[in-house]
C-alpha cells in the first residue's frame, strides 16, 4: 500500500475523484493484454491537465515510487504491467486533439487520444494518419509512440516512428523537455524524439505529440489470392516487390488460420489452401487500376490457384473481414492466446513459416500464423490454456525457439509489440552486451532513481 | 471467503475466455464517460477472476463495481473472444447478492412488489391516481412531466407519467383465432408498456388484427424478471418465470411476441440460461418461439407498406435498443416497419446503436453517468432534424424522453408499431 499522506498529495494534484487506492480498483490496473503475471500497483492516478501530469511525475520521483504510464492497456509485451505498490498514471483523461493543421499537414495531440479517433478526425479533412495497429479502436497515440506500434500498412507507409515530427515530455523531475518541430525539417538539438519513440515509458512521460499527416489516397483496390503451397505464396510476394509495386497492405494467412476463420465466419474461404495473400494497392485511380492488374497477373504467374479482385466497397470489406477475423477466430479456440511478432527480412518468410511449423510439431502445440508478409512481420499465434502447467512450459520453450529462429535469419524479436517485460531477457541475444550497457547508461542518466517503468526493455537485475 | 471463491469457480471456464485484449473499451458507454478500467467489461472480469483466485479480498468492492454496468451487451457483441459477458455478470450478481444479501430497499421493491404481480398492479394504479399532485407537465410534444417540488427520487428528471388506466385494465385478456394469415401469436405485454405506454400495446393488437393474426393475451401477466435478476435476486426471478410460464402454458399460438426489446431479449436469451432445473425445458421451448414484434411483422406476417396513404408527413430517426441490435441482431425490421408506415421518412442519426444510457436501475443509481450518455444521444437525435424519434424499447423511450425534454427539444417519441398503427385508424 501507498502511505496515506502520499496518496493525499496525488489527490491534491489530480483531484479527489481521479486517484484510486481501493484494492478492487488497483486490481484492474494490474495487467495489460500480454500473457504475464498481474502485479498490483499502490495507486492509480488520472491527470486531466498537462500541468497535473508533470506534477504527478515529479511526486513519484520525490518519493522514489516506480511509475508506469498506461494508455488503453493493450500492450502485448507487458510494458504496462506496473510494479508492486508502484504508481500507474492513466492518460485517458488527456484526450484532446489540440490541432489539425491542413495547410502544414500535421496534428498535435495529447497522449490519451485514441488512434482510430484521430485517424477518423483527419480523414474528414482529406488527410491520412496511416499507422493502424490491431488495437487502434482503443489504443492511444501515447502508447503507440511509446511502443513504436506498427500495423498493416508498414510496407508502404512505415510505422508510428515515421509520423512523429516532434514531442514534448516530462523528464523524471517534472521538467518539460521539447524536441522536434511543426516543420518538415528541423536540425536543432539532439534528436530526442528518436530516442523517446519506442522508449516504453522508461525515459520520460509524454505531454504532447506532433504527428505528420499525408494526403488521403484517392483510390484503393483489394484482392485475395489463394495458393497451394507456402513457397508459391512467398514467390508471389517477392515477385510483386521485384516488379517495384509497393502495396499498402500485403497480408498472409496460413492454412490453420484460414480454417479457423472459415469455421468462425463461414465466409466461403478455401479451407484446403496452404496460404492466402490479401493485397491492397492505393493511390491515384489510374495507377491503382494498373498496379492491381499487375499484382493479379503476378499472382497467377506464380501459381495462384485463384485470385479474387474486389469490385466494389462491399467486396473490399469482405476481403478484409477475413483478415480482421483472424485473431478472433483463433481466440475462440483456446482460452489463452500468445500473439508473437518475431520479424524477419521479408525474403525469409517461407523459411520462417516452415520453422514455426517445425516448432509447433516439436512441442506438440497449436500455432496459427498470419501477418504482414510485405514487411516480414509474422504473428505466430500459440493457442493454449495457461492453466495447463505442462503445456505452458512447452509454450515457453517454443517462444524461445521462435526467437532463435528469427534471429538466425537476421530478424528481430519484435516487429511492433515492443520489448516490455516479455522480451527483455532476450534483448542481448539480438544485440550485444555493449548495447545493453549503453542503454543502461542512458537510462541511469535520465532516471537516476530508476523509477520510470523499471524492468521494461532492460531486464531487472535479479 | 473460501466459500465465495468456491461459488465463483462455477464461472471459471467462462471467465478464462477473456484474454484481456481491452477491445471492449471502444464500445462501453459507461467507460466512455468515466475512463475507469473497473467500469469496462475487461476490468469487471478481472475482478471476478481475482476474487476466484484469492488475489485480493474485497467482495463488497467487486459487487459495487459489478453493479455499475448497463448490461447493454455492447462489449459482448464486439468481443473478439466471444466472452458471454452478460451471462457471467448476471450469475456473478446472483452469487454476490447471495453472499452479501440484498439491500433493504431492493428487498422491498423486488420481493415485496415485483414478485407479486397483483400487488405491483395495485400500487402503480394508486401511483397513477396521485402523480398529478407531485408532478406537472413540462414538454407536451415529448410528453414528459417533472417534479412540482424538490424530490430526491425524481431529481431533475423529466419523466413519462404513469398511464391513467394501465393496459391490463383496458384489455384484461384476449383469445382470438388466427385470421387470414393463418397465424396466431401470444402477446407478452411487459410492465413498462402496461403501466406507462398502453398505446403501444393497443397498437400491437391493432396491427396484428389488421394482418389477420390471432391473439392470445392471458390475464395477470408478471414482469419478465430482468430487474430482479440484474439485482442478483434469483429467487424473485424464478418466481416470476414460473408465474409467466404458467400464464402462457394453456394458450395455443405459433409465436410469443413482445413490443419491448428488453422483455424479448430476456425471454429469448436469459430465461433458458437462468431458469431453475424444473422450468428449464418449458422456458427453452417458449424462448425458441419468442420474437420481437417488428421482426414478427416483417419476417412472418408480411407487413404491407402503407406509405401511399395520406398522412401527416413525419421525419423519423430510429434508435437501436441494445437488447434488439446487440442481443438479438434485430435492426433491419424496425426500420422496415417505419418505412411501411404512412408519411414516414427515415433519417439515420450518427451512432444509432450507441446505448441511450438507461439500463434500468443503473439510471437510478448512477444518474449523472446515465445522463451524460443520454445527452449525447439526444444531441445526435436533434442533429438529424427529425420530428419523431422511434425506438423498439419502452425503457429507451423513458430515457430519451427525459433527455430530449431537458434539452427543450420538440421531438415526439414513439414505438415503430405506433407509427404504423396510426394509419389504420385514420
Amino acid at each position: 500500500m501507498i502511505a496515506e499522506s502520499i496518496a493525499q498529495q496525488f489527490k491534491t494534484i489530480v483531484g479527489q475523484d481521479n486517484a484510486w487506492t481501493d484494492a478492487a480498483d488497483l486490481h484492474t490496473y494490474a495487467y495489460d493484454a500480454a500473457v504475464v503475471e498481474p502485479v498490483r500497483p499502490g495507486i492509480v492516478v488520472r491527470p486531466t491537465t498537462t500541468e497535473a501530469l508533470g506534477k504527478a511525475v515529479r511526486l513519484c520521483n520525490d518519493h522514489r515510487l516506480p511509475l508506469t504510464v498506461r494508455g488503453a492497456g493493450t500492450n502485448l509485451s507487458g510494458g504496462t504491467v506496473p510494479l508492486e505498490n508502484g504508481v500507474v498514471i492513466v492518460t485517458n483523461g488527456l484526450k484532446s486533439i489540440l490541432e489539425i493543421n491542413e495547410a502544414d499537414m500535421y496534428a498535435v495531440v495529447q497522449p490519451g487520444v485514441v488512434t482510430a479517433k484521430l485517424a477518423a478526425a483527419v480523414e474528414t479533412k482529406g488527410l491520412f494518419y496511416p499507422p493502424d495497429p490491431g488495437s487502434q479502436a482503443v489504443s492511444t497515440i501515447g502508447g503507440n509512440v511509446a511502443e513504436n506500434a506498427g500495423g498493416l500498412r508498414g510496407l508502404k507507409y512505415g510505422v508510428t516512428r515515421d509520423y512523429v515530427m516532434g514531442l514534448s515530455f516530462f523528464d523524471v523531475e517534472g521538467n518539460l523537455v521539447k524536441s522536434g518541430s511543426r516543420t518538415v525539417k528541423c536540425a536543432t538539438g539532439y534528436n530526442l524524439t528518436g530516442l523517446m519513440v519506442g522508449s516504453e515509458g522508461t525515459l520520460g512521460v509524454f505531454a504532447e505529440i506532433i504527428l505528420k499527416l499525408i494526403p488521403l489516397p484517392a483510390h484503393r483496390k483489394a484482392m485475395m489470392a489463394v495458393f497451394e503451397s507456402l513457397e508459391k505464396a512467398s514467390e508471389a510476394v517477392a515477385a510483386i516487390i521485384a516488379d517495384r509495386i509497393v502495396p499498402a497492405t500485403l497480408e498472409f494467412l496460413d492454412n490453420f488460420t484460414i480454417r479457423a476463420v472459415e469455421d468462425f465466419s463461414k465466409a466461403g474461404l478455401p479451407v484446403d489452401a496452404a496460404a492466402m495473400l490479401l493485397v491492397e494497392v492505393d493511390g491515384h485511380a489510374a495507377q491503382v487500376e494498373e498496379d492491381a492488374a499487375r499484382v493479379e497477373a503476378l499472382c497467377r504467374a506464380m501459381g495462384a490457384s485463384e485470385v479474387r479482385l474486389a469490385r466494389d466497397a462491399a467486396e473490399r470489406d469482405r476481403v478484409w473481414a477475413a483478415r480482421r477475423a483472424a485473431l478472433s477466430a483463433l481466440a475462440q479456440l483456446k482460452p489463452t492466446l500468445v500473439l508473437e511478432d518475431a520479424t524477419v527480412p521479408r525474403s525469409r518468410i517461407p523459411a520462417m513459416v516452415a520453422a514455426i511449423q517445425a516448432i509447433a510439431k516439436r512441442y506438440a502445440l497449436t500455432i496459427g500464423t498470419f501477418g504482414h508478409a510485405g514487411d516480414g512481420n509474422l504473428h505466430p499465434t500459440i493457442l493454449t490454456d495457461k492453466r495447463d502447467r505442462a503445456e505452458w512450459e512447452r509454450v515457453e520453450r517454443a517462444i524461445n525457439d521462435i526467437f532463435d529462429a528469427a534471429l538466425d535469419m537476421g530478424g528481430t524479436l519484435s516487429g511492433e509489440h515492443g520489448t516490455g517485460l516479455a522480451k527483455s531477457r532476450y534483448l542481448e541475444k539480438e544485440t550485444s552486451a555493449g548495447t545493453i550497457l549503453f542503454s543502461s547508461r542512458i537510462k541511469r542518466a535520465m532516471d537516476p532513481n530508476n523509477i520510470l517503468n523499471p524492468g521494461k526493455i532492460i531486464a531487472a537485475k535479479v | 471467503m473460501e466459500e465465495l471463491a468456491r461459488l465463483m469457480r462455477e464461472l471459471e471456464d467462462q471467465l478464462a475466455v477473456c484474454m484481456r485484449c481491452g477491445m471492449c473499451q471502444s464500445v462501453c458507454p459507461v467507460f466512455d464517460q468515466t475512463g475507469r478500467e473497473a467500469d469496462v467489461a475487461r476490468g469487471k472480469l478481472a475482478l471476478l477472476s481475482g476474487l476466484m483466485d484469492h488475489l485480493f479480498e474485497d467482495p463488497e468492492g467487486v459487487y459495487q463495481r459489478l453493479n455499475k454496468c448497463l448490461l447493454c451487451g455492447s462489449c459482448a457483441a464486439n468481443c473478439p473472444s466471444g466472452v458471454s459477458v452478460q451471462e457471467i455478470f448476471l450469475k456473478a450478481r446472483a452469487i454476490l447478492t447471495g453472499f452479501m444479501g440484498l439491500s433493504p430497499a431492493k428487498r422491498l421493491i423486488l420481493k415485496g412488489m415485483l414478485a407479486k404481480p397483483a400487488v405491483f398492479d395495485r400500487l402503480s394504479e394508486w401511483g397513477a391516481r396521485f402523480q398529478g399532485i407531485f408532478s406537472r407537465p413540462v414538454n407536451d410534444i415529448v410528453g414528459t412531466s417533472c417534479a412540482r417540488v424538490m424530490s430526491p427520487l425524481i431529481a431533475d428528471r423529466h419523466f413519462r407519467p404513469l398511464a391513467r388506466v394501465p393496459f391490463h385494465r383496458q384489455v384484461p385478456s384476449l383469445d382470438r383465432p388466427a385470421g387470414s394469415s393463418g397465424l396466431k401469436v401470444a402477446v407478452f405485454t411487459g410492465c413498462l408498456i402496461d403501466k406507462l405506454f398502453p398505446k403501444i400495446a393497443h397498437s400491437t393488437i391493432r396491427v396484428l388484427e389488421h394482418l389477420g393474426v390471432g391473439v392470445y393475451l392471458p390475464e395477470n401477466q408478471g414482469c419478465c424478471g430482468i430487474p430482479a435478476l440484474s439485482s442478483g435476486d434469483l429467487g424473485t426471478f424464478h418466481k416470476l418465470l414460473a408465474h409467466n410460464l404458467e400464464r402462457f402454458a394453456d394458450g395455443e399460438f405459433d409465436y410469443l411476441v413482445t413490443a419491448c426489446a428488453t422483455c424479448t431479449s430476456t425471454i429469448h436469451e436469459v430465461w433458458p440460461k437462468m431458469a431453475d432445473e424444473r422450468h428449464r425445458e418449458a422456458a427453452s421451448r417458449l424462448a425458441r418461439r419468442t420474437l420481437d414484434i417488428n421482426r414478427f411483422l416483417v419476417a412472418e406476417a408480411g407487413l404491407d407498406p402503407r406509405s401511399d396513404r395520406a398522412a401527416d408527413p413525419r421525419t423519423v430517426t430510429y434508435h437501436d435498443p441494445c437488447h434488439l441490435k446487440k442481443s438479438l441482431k434485430v435492426f433491419v425490421e424496425p426500420r422496415a416497419v417505419i418505412a411501411a408506415a404512412p408519411g414516414c421518412r427515415l433519417v439515420e442519426m450518427a451512432q444509432p446503436d450507441w446505448c441511450c444510457g438507461m439500463g434500468g436501475s443503473f439510471n437510478l443509481q448512477y444518474y449523472e453517468i446515465s445522463k451524460g450518455i443520454g445527452q449525447q444521444k439526444a444531441a445526435q437525435i436533434q442533429a438529424t432534424g427529425a420530428d419523431t424519434l422511434a425506438t423498439g424499447c419502452p425503457a429507451c423511450m423513458i430515457q430519451i424522453s427525459d433527455m430530449l425534454s431537458q434539452a427543450g427539444a420538440a421531438v415526439a417519441v414513439r414505438h415503430p408499431v405506433e407509427l404504423y398503427a396510426q394509419a389504420l385508424d385514420e
